[in-house]
């Protein structure tokens, strides 16, 4: 468990880590949270030549409301940790979704140092935040030395831990909808154990379905959106969750035993979503 | 006022919790000054022939200094364990073939640990994949063999000279029967294994994590081709081993070996995911169980048939089965019991003993069959059980298993959980449910059971010394690693001696200081080596009335001792123990020897809510009562309970070691491998109850296996229970989500045909 030799640096700035990356490229990696790159690294599945940490940087850290009155959205840091995100009032009050997901992530160590730029970035098809993103319709913001862009959530991702972020580009922000607090919302994590990963998760807010672990990527449930924006029930309509899906068989689960929890959970979610 | 029986907080703890404890890799022993790092190069295929060793680039690399292939080992390999088939023998370093994944391979000597990883991924080992042999059924065809020179994959047997009895059931109405896996369990200590060793004046001085150093210092010595006498083993603090650091690991010997060959002292420790293919494993049986009886629920003959797993190397696991056959009919009076066990080798992971080692892998086999057997007749299992155990009257009973039972209150035990849980009105509630169709079941799973304690090693050594200045030592054979002797043993003699648990100090794990014990394992330690300090705190308080009356010029039959003081009775006159130390060392060596196991017994309740939409089950109670008969300190006693359950309900619903079909371990990682949490288990409802033995004097039983014995067929029984309405039978451990969402499904599909 002890990783290739690397170099590491703690740049003061984001541009100062940009310049990095710009010049390393695919030698180096960012350090956010280190709670996904360290055990790779001890596990020698990645060995970077240099270390960027990221980690204490202020101005990647921040949760506050952007924009005018119907064109506002809640803006968060990249580098701000699952634990602020979970503990929020701006995040409570104006998407309570990200709050409740966010707290079901590993256990409050690993809530205290991961962050969400880190978890989207990483583009593990188990991870929650990325799904629970993919239902609020939310936006990746994107910086290099070349500028910045806002990628919808919708076209991020491209497969198993991989996304539209070229190697010299840092996620600086993500943007997700303003949903109220008085929003129809819903988390269906579905574990073995309290702090394990997602078997299978679906997270819903406002008839939009996000799913974990259905497939390479985060998904959403299309046609259970389309049936439920055409009036179907709950039930007609959670049963098409599984729809348009490509889960993997594993240890904990059959391809079928996930397709039937992504139906399960839809529906749950969906009914407690409504009554809320 | 006796300090038996009363809630003396752990004297160990302050420290733990403090500075933490000093375990085998957190010495700083000045012996050890300069120590070279030892990292292991270990195979990545499950069965292979080597076919060449490339060493040079790791020689080269910083910080190395040497680095051992296995032809350079010059210790034979060796059988691990005596009862298996001769040519079943393991070499050090793995030299023209591997068998798991995990087998070391080439051993990486550097100054600094770190430089370890680097250098071994430098070695380059060829191999020549040979196909995997991981399912016991596939193993016993032989097809395939770990062993050539063997010719057969079967280490050792027990009861296979003879054929089964093909009139067995002739007497019964009903006949049920069905394989049941005993899946494989990894004991996943919070410390994994370390060894340090140095080489000086024509001895080894071994310290490692292990939990019978005498044990672990004969079988090094062996190893390694010397006298015992030229092997002092000590043990630090030790975290955790629940059988899998009983005596040494092959490993151990190699790191003293490495001390010798390069003339430094060598540094070793494995990290977590060595740990998960390195250590012994546990359980891993594949059962047949067949019972039959009448439609009343007489039970009149059981027959239980083993594959059991060695791994790819026979230990202790090989001689488990041995205790699943003599516990296999359990607390039931059966009248016809046949069993037999096939040992068979694997390639993977060796088994050894795992907390319960043998007996959990019987009571899971009986209490599943009289489930089985009550569901089949149509009647409620409790009253099947009941109608079947075995009466207070009937004992000391000796069983067809041939166990003979010491002392026993099944009935009642049955009944104290019964009456706790609140038994028919948890029927009603599940009739309720069921009617209701909630998505929530709820499950009821009751088992009873009996276990063997000290069985195999039932003699102790004991020393108790009083010195001058008023403090005590005590000497023990047994080896704690967690279970609380430090406060136990001081409680012991503070009782004889009238001295102060502050002043009394506990020593183990020095094979130069105690040279011989047998170590803790098997829930032995109290029933003998508690015994045996008891014995020699009340041997020592005779000396000193001997020496005192002397001294007192009294009759010894006048003299008390009480407060560290022997008195003459009625006056002001005596001496201290303290004093009496002064002339002369007081100090007695002891040895007490039970001659016979005890069989501890008791009763679970388990309560479990199943959701049948996705098949999670998840445990809302648990009551238990598990008889051990007096208890010196119930802190320790339900601390012991509490382990064990835990790690029962996690066998039941959690935990499984998984290979893939070429030998890759699946479950190598805690991300992986599911033990519990905190999060994972409900309060446990502890009910009391002391049948005493005649076993020793003290009249006490083993308590520390009780749990994984008793709660893993509760808990499985129950969450089948929760969905034996939807045509469920049967369900394997663990009893995973998709395992009971599948079995579901299978009876759903039946059901219809
Ligand atoms: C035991 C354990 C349990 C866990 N359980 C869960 C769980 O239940 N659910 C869950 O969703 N997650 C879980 N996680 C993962 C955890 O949420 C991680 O923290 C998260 O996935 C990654 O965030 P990080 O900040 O730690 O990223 P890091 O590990 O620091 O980085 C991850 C990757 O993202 C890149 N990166 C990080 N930040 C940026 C950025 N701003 N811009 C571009 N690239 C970046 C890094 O280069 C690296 O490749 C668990 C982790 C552990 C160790």
């Amino acid at each position: 468990m002890i990783p290739v030799g690397f170099e590491y640096v703690r740049p003061d700035s984001v541009d100062g880590a940009l310049a990095l990356l710009a010049e390393h490229g695919e030698d180096a990696t960012i350090l956010a949270g280190g709670h996904s790159i360290l055990p790779v690294m001890k596990l020698r599945l990645a060995a970077p030549e240099l270390v960027i940490d990221i980690g204490r940087l202020a101005e990647l850290n921040y949760v506050r409301v952007d924009g005018d009155g119907d064109d506002s959205w809640v803006a968060i840091g990249a580098g701000t940790r699952h634990r602020t995100v979970e503990s929020s009032d701006v995040v409570a009050a104006e998407v309570p979704l990200l709050a409740a997901v966010a707290r079901t992530v590993g256990d409050p160590q690993i809530r205290h140092r991961g962050t969400l730029g880190g978890s989207l970035a990483h583009a593990d098809p188990a991870s929650d935040l990325p799904a629970a993103v993919l239902a609020l319709g939310g936006t990746v913001v994107l910086r290099s030395p070349r500028g910045e862009r806002s990628v919808p959530i919708t076209g991020f991702y491209t497969g198993v831990f991989s996304s539209v972020k070229e190697p010299d580009e840092l996620i600086v922000e993500v943007r997700v909808p303003r949903t109220g607090a008085g929003s129809g919302w819903a988390y269906e994590k579905f574990t073995r154990r309290a702090n394990d990963w997602a078997i299978v998760a679906v997270a819903v807010v406002d008839g939009r379905v996000g799913m974990v672990n259905m497939g390479p990527t985060p998904l959403r449930a299309s046609a259970t959106e389309a049936a439920l924006a055409e009036g179907a029930s709950i039930a007609d309509a959670a049963a098409l969750a599984d729809q348009g899906t490509d889960p993997t068989g594993d240890l904990t689960a059959t391809k079928e035993y996930r397709r039937h929890l992504a139906r399960v959970l839809t529906k749950r979610a969906l009914t407690t979503a409504a009554g809320a | 006022m006796s300090i038996m029986g009363t809630r003396v907080i752990r004297t160990e703890d302050p420290l733990f919790l403090s500075r933490g404890a000093t375990y085998t890799d957190d010495l700083t022993d000045e012996r050890l000054i300069g120590a070279l790092h030892l990292t292991l190069v270990r195979s990545p295929l499950a069965h292979a022939r080597i076919t060449s060793v490339a060493v040079d680039e790791a020689r080269a690399a910083p910080g190395v200094v040497a680095v051992v292939t296995g032809a350079e080992v010059d210790m034979a390999p060796a059988l691990l364990f005596g009862g298996a088939n001769k040519a079943m023998v393991r070499s050090f370093l793995a030299a023209d073939k591997v068998r798991f994944v995990g087998e070391p391979v080439v051993a990486v000597l550097t100054e600094e640990a770190y430089q370890g990883q680097d250098a071994a991924d430098l070695v380059e080992v060829d191999y020549d994949p040979l196909p995997a042999v991981i399912d016991l059924h596939a193993a016993a065809t032989d097809e395939v063999l770990l062993f050539e020179d063997a010719g057969t994959n079967t280490s050792n047997g027990f009861g296979l000279d003879a054929e089964f009895d093909e009139h067995l059931f002739d007497d019964c109405e009903v006949v049920v029967t069905r394989e049941i896996t005993n899946q494989r369990l990894a004991a996943a200590s919070l410390e994994t294994r370390a060894a340090s060793a140095v080489w000086t004046d024509g001895r080894y001085t071994l310290w490692c994590s292990t939990q019978a150093p005498q044990s672990a210092r004969d079988e090094v010595a062996g190893w390694l081709g010397v006298d015992s006498a030229q092997v002092h083993v000590i043990t630090p603090d030790v975290g955790g081993g629940f059988g899998a650091k009983i005596g040494a690991d092959p490993e151990f010997a190699l790191v003293a070996w490495l001390a010798r060959h390069t003339g430094r002292p060598v540094r070793w420790h494995e990290s977590r995911s060595e740990n998960m293919t390195g250590m012994v494993q546990g359980r891993s049986q594949a059962q047949t169980v067949t019972i039959g009886g009448n439609r009343d629920g007489d039970v009149l003959a059981y027959r239980l048939d083993v594959l059991a797993d060695a791994g790819a190397y026979p230990r202790l696991g090989a001689v488990l089965p041995l205790f699943t056959r003599m516990m296999a009919p359990g607390v039931y009076d059966i009248g016809k019991v046949e069993s037999r066990a096939r040992v068979l080798v694997t390639t993977t992971t060796s088994i050894a003993a795992y907390r319960g080692a043998g007996r959990p892998e019987a009571t899971a086999a009986i209490e599943r069959a009289m489930d089985l057997f009550a569901a089949e007749i149509g009647k409620d299992p409790v009253e099947v059980r009941r109608r079947n155990l075995i009466k207070p009257e009937q004992f000391p009973f000796t069983t067809k298993g041939g166990a003979p039972y010491d002392t026993g209150e099944y009935a009642n035990a049955l009944d104290k959980v019964l009456d706790a849980a609140g038994y028919p009105e948890l029927r009603a509630e599940q009739k309720a449910r069921r009617e209701r169709g909630e998505v929530v079941q709820l499950g009821i799973g009751v088992s009873v059971f009996v276990e063997i304690t000290g069985g195999g090693a039932f003699s102790e050594d004991a020393a108790v010394e009083v010195h001058p200045d008023g403090t005590v030592t005590v000497l023990t054979g047994t080896s704690p690693h967690g279970q609380g002797h430090a406060t136990a043993w001081a409680m012991l003699a503070s009782e004889h001696l009238g001295i102060g648990l502050d002043k009394i100090t506990v020593k183990h794990g020095d094979t130069d200081l105690v040279p011989r014990g047998s170590g803790t394992m098997g829930s032995r330690s109290l029933q003998t080596g508690g015994v045996a300090v008891y014995q020699a705190a009340g041997e020592l308080v005779e000396l000193a009335k001997q020496r005192a009356a002397d001294l007192l010029e009294a009759n010894a039959d006048d003299l008390d001792v009480a407060d560290g003081r022997v008195s003459v009775r009625g006056t002001d006159s005596g001496v201290t123990l303290a004093q009496l130390a002064e002339s002369e060392p007081l100090r007695v060596d002891t040895n007490f020897d039970s001659g016979a196991p005890c069989f501890p017994f008791g009763a679970h309740l388990a309560v479990v809510e199943v959701d049948v939409e996705s098949g999670k089950a998840v445990v809302d109670r648990i009551i238990t009562v598990d008889d051990a008969g007096p208890v010196l300190n119930p802190v320790l006693a339900e601390g012991q309970r509490h382990g064990g359950i835990a790690q029962g309900i996690s066998q039941a619903l959690l935990e499984e070691v998984v290979y893939d079909e070429d030998g890759n371990p699946l479950t190598a990682t805690f991300a992986d491998y599911a033990f519990p949490s905190a999060a994972e288990l409900p309060s446990f409802t502890l009910l009391d109850m002391a049948t005493p033995t005649h076993v020793n004097p003290m009249g006490v039983k083993g308590i520390g296996e009780a749990g994984t014995i008793g709660a893993t067929p509760a808990v499985q029984s129950a969450v089948i229970d929760a969905v034996s309405h939807l045509g469920v039978r049967h369900i394997d451990m663990p009893t995973s989500p998709l395992r009971v969402w599948t079995a579901i499904n299978a009876a759903a599909v039946e059901g219809a045909q």
